[in-house]
């Protein structure tokens, strides 16, 4: 296994975005490529991860080039998924000794359409999507499970969501915050019942990139490099009634497999887009109640459809870059309920 | 006005923008099975090895991947294993008043089936573990929305004969897929469109650099840097590609055949698409010149459309030395 760091990393997030995804994407790029220390010629890989349906700009993916450059040709691929999966791709082309350095960018708009109900085309497509189920009435199916069950309380999804806006004070990039007691949330609203509007995620626009780079080209680069200790990714069932709806086996399996139970951590980040997902995560993936998680405010505070996931990865990596921890683990999701998943942990040096 | 207050004066457009397409699916004999059950009134699912018996049924068992093939009748009846509140529905989903989108479990089922649940507004009479049955459609044509929304039991009737006007087995559904937005421009094309309403290409180019496009790009591809100057180019241009189209498009007006061009305009580096008019067929070739005609300046707008079409121009050709690298 091939030593592979995080080398920069840069994002944006707001709420409504006019800019066109080039538009967005360019600075963001541009950051990330400065504070790599690399010349973009010099990136030798560039992999994305977007969705043109959710803004419903066909072929954004396509255009989004110009903003990384791609002249002359680049070596490049896409993947309509979170950027954390392309970030895995862009690893494990790095694996393969091909390349020493990879651009890995991201970008997505929730605020053009109906964002929750546009995520119905991403269910079955002959007994599901035909019903047109918003995605904040499956994940409420998903939650109210969890109450049934005794998995979370909705006192407990309260306190995931006063703990991450209070966190994401913090955050530059974070679209909603505040100091809100438990109590002042349950006073709230349903959106979706069981949901309330701070159960479901922040949705925002945004774009996200980072470099990262093979180990003998790392020391070069950065002060304090983050390593790529491990990386794997699972997925549970498609169809929703196969499911038991209070675990996420993916999510564990995968946590398992990059050693993230079994060693410390300092802290996690981790893609729940829902308040209660946060909840099965942490049962899920072995993270006990001590330990800091979504320090950034995570989907709560910012959910960038797929860019969120990637900035987990990143907002873990640019704070043990800080030195505010040694060793954490970050996560992505994907699909209705965290049906797909992600894991990698982080290493300073 | 000069292209500094128009830049300054451009907020970024937006504007209503639908995708909209229905997607007939075969449905291959499982779920045929399914569907041709729901066109009949009743429910079926399939024994699986590892999850007990599916609803609806898949093909193959979701953990093991066997092929699946005994069906087993359920239901009518069930029970709510979860469910969410929607106050607020949506046009497209299944009820127009308050309704609970719900797993529900078959009698005889060992996985929930999502679907809508109908209490007549009254989130009160929602709970887990409540019994429900369909409320079959009048008319059903073989899909997932042939039960309409299912109630609670004591409330449901069994569902009425369908009047056989189809007795082969459902071989396809149909997904009307509709999603609106509310569609942005961006802020480089933005000024391009406001242009055209004023009778003006505008292009775009990186700061110190001679290279412009059209229309802004928002970043130069081969720099990546901002296109962040605005600059106007000449309506005169010069065809490098050309197509003739004989295949009606839905949202073309012009009379077949017809032809697209790509015209590199004088002052510009990138071609820009269009379409020829008052040119005979035979006459079109690469280095011909030609002028956009525009709508009447009472109906010019920010859009594309402002130019009706190009049409040839009294210039010599341009050699295809000159133009061969964008051709």
């Amino acid at each position: 296994m091939r030593d592979v760091a995080i080398v920069s990393f840069a994002q944006s997030n707001a709420e409504s975005d006019v800019r066109s995804e080039v538009e967005i994407l360019q600075p963001v790029a541009a950051e990330a490529i400065k504070r790599s220390g690399l010349d973009r010629v010099d990136i030798e890989f560039t992999c994305s991860g977007s969705s043109d349906w959710l803004q419903g700009q066909p072929f954004a993916f396509v255009m989004a080039l110009d903003a990384v450059g791609s002249w002359p040709p680049i070596k490049e691929s896409h993947v309509e998924q979170d950027g954390a999966w392309a970030l895995y791709e862009a690893w494990v082309k790095i694996q393969t000794g091909e390349v020493e350095s990879a651009l890995v960018y991201s970008f997505g708009k929730t605020s053009p359409g109906d964002i929750a109900l546009i995520q119905a085309i991403q269910l079955d497509p002959y007994c599901v999507t035909p019903l047109w189920p918003d995605l904040d009435s499956v994940s409420g199916i998903q939650a109210r499970a969890c109450l049934e069950a005794g998995v979370a309380t909705e006192r407990q999804m309260a306190e995931v969501a006063s703990r991450s806006l209070r966190d994401a004070i913090d955050n530059p990039h974070a679209v909603r915050k505040g100091d809100y007691s438990v109590d002042e949330l349950l006073e709230k609203p349903f959106r979706v019942s069981p949901l309330r509007d701070y159960d479901c995620p922040a949705n925002s626009d945004g774009a996200t990139v980072m470099v990262i780079a093979a180990g003998d080209r790392v020391s070069k680069l950065c002060e304090r490099p983050v390593w790529i200790r491990g990386f794997d990714h699972r997925i549970d069932p498609p169809a929703l009634g196969v499911r038991d709806l209070t675990r996420i086996p993916s999510a564990g399996l995968c946590a398992e497999k990059v050693g993230a139970r079994s060693d410390k951590l300092d802290f996690a980040e981790v893609t729940a887009p829902y308040s209660h997902q946060e909840i099965i995560l942490r049962k899920e993936m072995g993270l006990g109640d001590d330990l800091p998680v979504n320090l950034s405010g995570g989907s709560l505070a910012a959910h960038t459809l797929m860019s969120c996931g990637l900035n987990r990865i990143g907002d873990a990596a640019m704070r043990i870059a800080a030195g505010k921890g040694d060793r954490a683990l970050a996560h992505a999701a994907q699909g209705p309920c965290l049906q797909q998943n992600l894991a990698v942990v982080l290493e300073g040096e | 006005m000069s292209i500094e207050e128009l830049v300054k004066n451009t907020e970024p457009m937006r504007g209503p923008h639908v995708i909209e397409y229905p997607f007939r699916r075969s449905c291959g004999p499982v779920l045929s099975r399914f569907f041709t059950g729901l066109r009949e009134g009743k429910l079926v699912g399939i024994r699986s090895v590892t999850s007990g018996v599916l609803v609806p049924p898949a093909e193959y068992d979701p953990q093991t991947a066997a092929a699946l093939d005994e069906f087993v009748d359920v239901g009518p009846g069930g029970e709510v294993v979860s469910y969410a509140w929607v106050s607020k529905p949506r046009a497209s989903q299944p009820l127009q008043h308050p309704f609970a989108f719900a797993l529900v479990k078959l009698d005889g089922a060992d996985t929930g089936l999502l679907h809508a649940v109908d209490v007549g507004g009254d989130e009160a009479k929602m709970s887990v573990g409540m019994r429900v049955a369909p409320r079959w459609a009048a008319e059903r044509k073989g899909e997932i929305r042939d039960i309409e929304a299912f109630v609670p039991e004591a409330e449901a009737h069994p569902a009425p004969p369908v009047m056989a006007t189809e007795d082969k087995p459902v071989g396809s559904v149909l997904t009307p897929i509709r999603l609106e937005y509310d569609f942005t421009a961006g802020k480089e094309q933005s000024v391009f469109l406001h242009g055209l309403a004023e009778k003006r290409i505008l292009g775009a180019k990186r700061p110190g650099d001679d290279l412009v496009y059209v229309p802004p790009r928002g970043a130069d591809p081969r720099t990546a840097e901002p296109t962040s100057e605005i600059v106007e180019v000449s309506d005169k241009g010069t065809v490098v590609t050309y197509s003739i189209v004989r295949v009606p498009s839905e949202n073309i007006k012009l009379d077949l055949p017809y032809v697209c061009i790509n015209v590199l305009l004088d002052g510009s580096d990138l071609p820009f698409f269009h379409v020829m008019q008052k040119c005979e067929l035979g006459d079109v070739r690469i280095g011909m010149r030609v002028q956009a005609q525009w709508l009447p300046d009472d109906q010019l707008k920010p859009s594309v459309e402002s130019i009706e079409y190009f049409a040839p121009i009294d210039e010599p050709d341009v050699p295809f030395e000159q133009i061969k690298e964008y051709c």
